[in-house]
């Protein structure tokens, strides 16, 4: 093929210097190509796919605070006594681990901030996470092709988690090392091993003098180059599957509608990493967390009442706390109740929550391919095992926190447990069936608008003296006068201005900040915008309720839609 | 035509110039076509290979338009905004100590140097989250709103057919189907050579039933009872329904983390209540009896001594046990009692341990009834 031989002719070349440092560019990395195709990616805009992003956002500030941090921090375990600037501790023997902690809080510029910023954006870390993965589960984006994806985001729960309390025992102070000691009991409670396991992690008997230094290295270095493995790949598999997208005017099974990553998404998204960043140095600054220097260092002798763990951590406390006290004694072997309140009740949790899209595929027998997400309400038994579940995980989570609880509402504690074990076993199928309910009455009335139309408020009185309320139905009815929109799984409009019923109402709090006039011109320009598009696009005939939308309302199809003529 | 081009060495053969360049669009597409089309024509070309459509742009305020100054006024107010405090941050951080007052903090030192992490915090986020806002501001008031829509794929038939073959191909020319005793062999070797990889891990393996760690303190026969200041005690010190906690008297004895005591001197009506375990009759001295503190459930010091109820509270899962029936659990997840130390009174008039506990203390494990 030699048609286009030498590039002789000086026809199309750049003659910008920042066109032709780009052809020098090119000319070697060959990269036009995947850069336009990346450029081009089409995103959806929906606020619900901004979780994923402030995890990883905040992951970025996790890698940055905490290097930081790791030029003053000392995994040592060697005994020193302090001399620094926080006088109430002066001459009290500590670790080296918790000296050099006190020492990035009183004694490095700019220290405590970074430390507290780290503390923060672990904390949001864990918790966009687990609010993404919430996300995922309700509206089934975890369904064929990307459970694999799915997997990959319980695995990192799991690691964020682990990572979250080696750097928690970082610091070696009281709070810390109790929350060791807990861990190794933890250790030690595995049948059969567990006393190996114990000797093996702690290198002998507990403290020892090894473990700051393992867990300092799993902290910075094992289990964040598994988490950036992992969060490349999570990415690298949802750039290769695109976006799942909410069913609406004009997204089908094979399409994503959105913005393109250049130059909408990116702006977005860089403001985005900035406000989590900002919000991570604000809480730093402005929000005390962990004041370590507060209850001294570690000493096993030693505790405070009303000691909490991280929140993430918290559900495994009251798994521990709730669970009774039975210890299986078998031929002389124990097996005590910390196995299953700590080790147990977690391992099953991330365990259901591993198999659940493999289990779902198997008993729906559902084994397409998904790309259009489901709204909670039209999957109400999914909906409702996952409110079930919510339930049970926080009333561990609370019964972590019962003893203050107890104290502050002056409860009996006693009576925080039997509440923590019987609400464990009781409200999550209580939950399970409120949930179930009202789904299926969201479900029903949303038929009944496709069917009847919308509730106008506008009372009319028949010839025959009888009442009757205008309805306004969304598209074409029959002879009955009854709506043929079949339900296509979006969200329907239920009051009259969400279709174009009533013009928006002008914005400002106090006082208008809008010209009636321009939101007058707005209206009428995305009408005529509406108007030119539905007469070019060819729909797909998925049966949305209001296919006249513009796709760029983003799950809320129903803006677009225009009224027809009212009726009786 | 042989397949070697011997004037040119090293070659192996084919016509010496460029093929097509990149493939598909560059012959569909020359030069002087693409100098004719404009900036959008090139952008929406080039999406359309990329599977993209762009279905709706909603332009944004004229240039020059009142609304479109507005906008870029506020836009530009956020970024300015930014550097504002950018600024303010450097010189709050690089100012104190020098023309502002110090940042370290000292007990009764100037309400700057508390302020100062606060400061720090709020000027650095308030910059970022101005620079956030900014750049959502930028997208929402002052680029045009575009609307696109890219296909998905799925699977190329084509690709997996091919790829498959290519991949069975060098299976098949390597002979391995057919060569059994090479795979075989080589599969042996993929056991052996992941055993040799994973087996220095071995260097991380303790054994835990060498002597009996778990079950043994330092406490011992003998040994003086002091606290955690390292005076000793002796009957009287305590008033009766108080609790003091303990050590042995080895170095190292308040750090161990198995051996603290609790030195409980009951209250005569507990006294009368006490019911003592078989075989530990003796164990304690007058009206004072020494527990473990280490908690039988999960190793905290249990610490709240309630005396109206005679119970010790473990805060950490709020264990709690009996003083005056053998520190029995009597509530929450803890199973085993609290070991009682056998405790009696030196030629001097001191406490001093009769030996060590007589069973392992702290957490129970899956061998605990088995060693000792
Ligand atoms: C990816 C998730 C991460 C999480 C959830 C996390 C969490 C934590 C937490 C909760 C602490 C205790 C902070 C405190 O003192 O209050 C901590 C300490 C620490 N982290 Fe991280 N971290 C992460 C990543 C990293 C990375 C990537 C590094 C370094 C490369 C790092 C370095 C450190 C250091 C040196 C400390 C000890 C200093 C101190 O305690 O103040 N962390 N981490
Ligand atoms: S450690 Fe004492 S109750 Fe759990």
């Amino acid at each position: 093929m030699a048609t286009n031989t030498v590039p002789g002719p000086r026809v199309g070349q750049p003659t910008s210097l920042a066109g032709k440092a780009a052809f020098e560019v090119d000319d070697r990395l060959i990269v036009a190509g995947p850069v336009r195709r990346t450029l081009n990616k089409v995103f959806p805009d929906h606020w619900s796919f901004l979780l994923g992003e402030i995890a990883l956002y905040s992951f970025i500030v996790l890698l940055l605070s905490g290097t930081y941090l790791t030029f003053f921090y000392d995994a040592s375990m060697k005994e020193v006594v302090y001399d620094g600037t926080y006088a109430p501790l002066r001459g009290i023997e500590m670790s080296a681990a918790y000296e050099s902690t006190l020492n990035i809080s009183f004694d490095v510029r700019g220290g405590l901030l970074m430390r507290q910023m780290h503390h923060w954006a672990a904390l949001l870390f864990v918790a966009s996470i687990v609010v993404h993965l919430l996300r995922i589960f309700f509206t089934g984006a975890f369904r064929r092709p990307r459970e694999t994806n799915w997997f990959i985001g319980i695995t990192l729960l799991v690691l964020a988690m682990l990572e979250g309390f080696a750097g928690y025992t970082l610091p070696d102070d009281l709070l810390s090392g109790g929350g060791l000691r807990i861990f190794s009991a933890v250790f030690l409670s595995i049948p059969v091993i567990g006393t190996w396991v114990y000797f093996t992690v702690f290198g002998g008997d507990f403290p020892g003098e090894v473990i700051i230094g393992r867990l300092y290295i799993l902290h910075v270095l094992i289990i964040p180059a598994i988490l950036l493995a992992l969060i490349a790949l999570h990415l690298l598999i949802l750039v290769k599957q695109k976006h799942t997208q909410f069913p609406g005017a004009g997204r089908t099974e094979h399409n994503v509608v959105g913005n393109r990553l250049f130059p909408t998404f990116a702006a977005k998204a860089t403001g985005l990493l900035f406000i989590v960043f900002g919000l991570c140095a604000g809480l730093g600054g402005l929000v005390q967390i962990n004041p370590i220097w507060l209850l001294g260092p570690y000493n096993p002798a030693q505790v405070t009442a009303g000691s909490q763990p991280d929140w993430y951590i918290g559900f495994v406390d009251g798994g521990a706390r709730i669970f009774p006290p039975w210890e299986i004694v078998l031929w002389g072997y124990h097996i005590p109740p910390v196995f299953w309140g700590a080790l147990g009740l977690p391992g099953l949790m991330f365990g259901a929550l591993a198999i659940y899209p493999v289990l779902e595929r198997v008993l729906t027998k559902d084994t397409a391919s998904h790309h259009l997400l489901q709204r909670p309400r039209d999957v109400p038994v999914r909906t409702s095992l996952g409110a079930m579940a919510i339930t049970a995980y926080v009333v561990l989570w609370i019964s972590g926190g019962n003893d203050l609880i107890a104290d502050k509402f002056d409860l009996s504690l006693n009576a925080m447990i039997w509440f923590g074990r019987i609400g464990f076993l009781l409200l999550p199928p209580i939950a399970y069936w409120a949930t179930y309910r009202i789904c299926i009455g969201l479900e029903r009335h949303d038929r009944e608008v496709l069917e009847h139309g919308i509730e106008t408020g506008v009372i009319r009185r028949l010839p025959s003296g009888e009442f009757i309320e205008v309805h306004q139905p969304l598209g074409p009815v029959d002879a009955h006068g009854h709506g043929e929109l079949a339900y296509g799984g979006a969200s329907v409009p239920k009051k009259m201005n969400q279709v174009g019923g009533a013009r928006r109402a002008i914005r400002g709090f106090f006082t208008p900040i809008e010209e009636p006039a321009e939101v007058q011109r707005q209206a009428e320009v995305e009408a005529r915008g509406l108007e030119s598009e539905q007469a070019s696009r060819e729909l797909t005939g998925s049966g949305r309720p209001s296919e006249g939308g513009r796709p760029s309302e983003g799950g809320r199809p129903s803006e677009g839609g225009r009224p027809q003529d009212p009726r009786d | 035509m042989s397949t070697t081009d011997h004037s040119r060495p090293g070659s192996a053969g084919g016509a010496d110039e460029p093929g097509q360049l990149h493939g598909g669009p560059d012959d569909d597409y020359s030069p002087e076509q693409l100098a004719a089309m404009d900036r959008t024509e090139l952008d929406r070309l080039g999406a359309r290979y990329d599977g993209v459509e762009v279905l709706h742009v909603e332009p944004v305020a004229p240039p020059g338009s009142p609304l479109d100054k507005r906008n870029t006024r506020q836009v530009t107010l956020w970024f300015a905004l930014a550097a504002l405090f950018a600024v303010a941050f450097v010189v709050v951080y690089a100012g104190s100590g020098w023309f502002l007052p110090s940042w370290m903090w000292s007990t009764g030192s100037s309400t700057w140097s508390a302020l100062y992490t606060p400061m720090l915090g709020a000027l650095f986020g308030l910059s970022m989250i101005s620079i956030g806002i900014g750049l959502v501001l930028y997208v929402k008031k002052l680029l045009p709103h575009e609307t696109a829509v890219q296909d998905k794929h799925d699977g190329s038939h084509f690709d997996r057919v091919t790829t498959g073959a290519t991949l069975m191909g060098g299976l098949d020319a390597s002979g391995l189907p057919r060569r059994k005793l090479l795979a075989g062999t080589l599969g042996l070797l993929g056991l052996a050579f992941g055993a040799m990889v994973i087996a220095p891990l071995g260097g991380f393996i303790k054994n835990p039933n060498k002597g009996n760690p778990l079950g043994t303190t330092p406490w011992a026969d003998g040994l003086r009872l002091l606290r955690d200041d390292g005076t000793p005690v002796r009957p009287g010190d305590q008033v009766a329904g108080s609790l003091a906690t303990v050590f042995p008297a080895v170095p190292g004895g308040n750090k161990a983390y198995d051996a603290a005591v609790m030195l409980i001197r009951l209250r005569p009506e507990q006294v009368a209540a006490l019911v003592i375990p078989p075989g530990q009759e003796d164990f304690g001295y007058g009206d004072y009896v020494a527990y473990s503190k280490i908690c039988t459930h999960a190793g905290c010091p249990v610490s709240l001594y309630e005396q109206e109820t005679s119970r010790i509270l473990c805060p950490c899962h709020q264990s709690q046990f009996d003083v005056t029936d053998g520190a029995k659990p009597v509530f929450g997840p803890a199973t085993r009692p609290l070991p009682q130390l056998p405790i009696t009174v030196d030629d001097e008039g001191y406490f001093i341990a009769r030996g060590d506990f007589p069973e392992p203390v702290g957490p129970s494990y899956w061998n605990i009834g088995r060693v000792s």
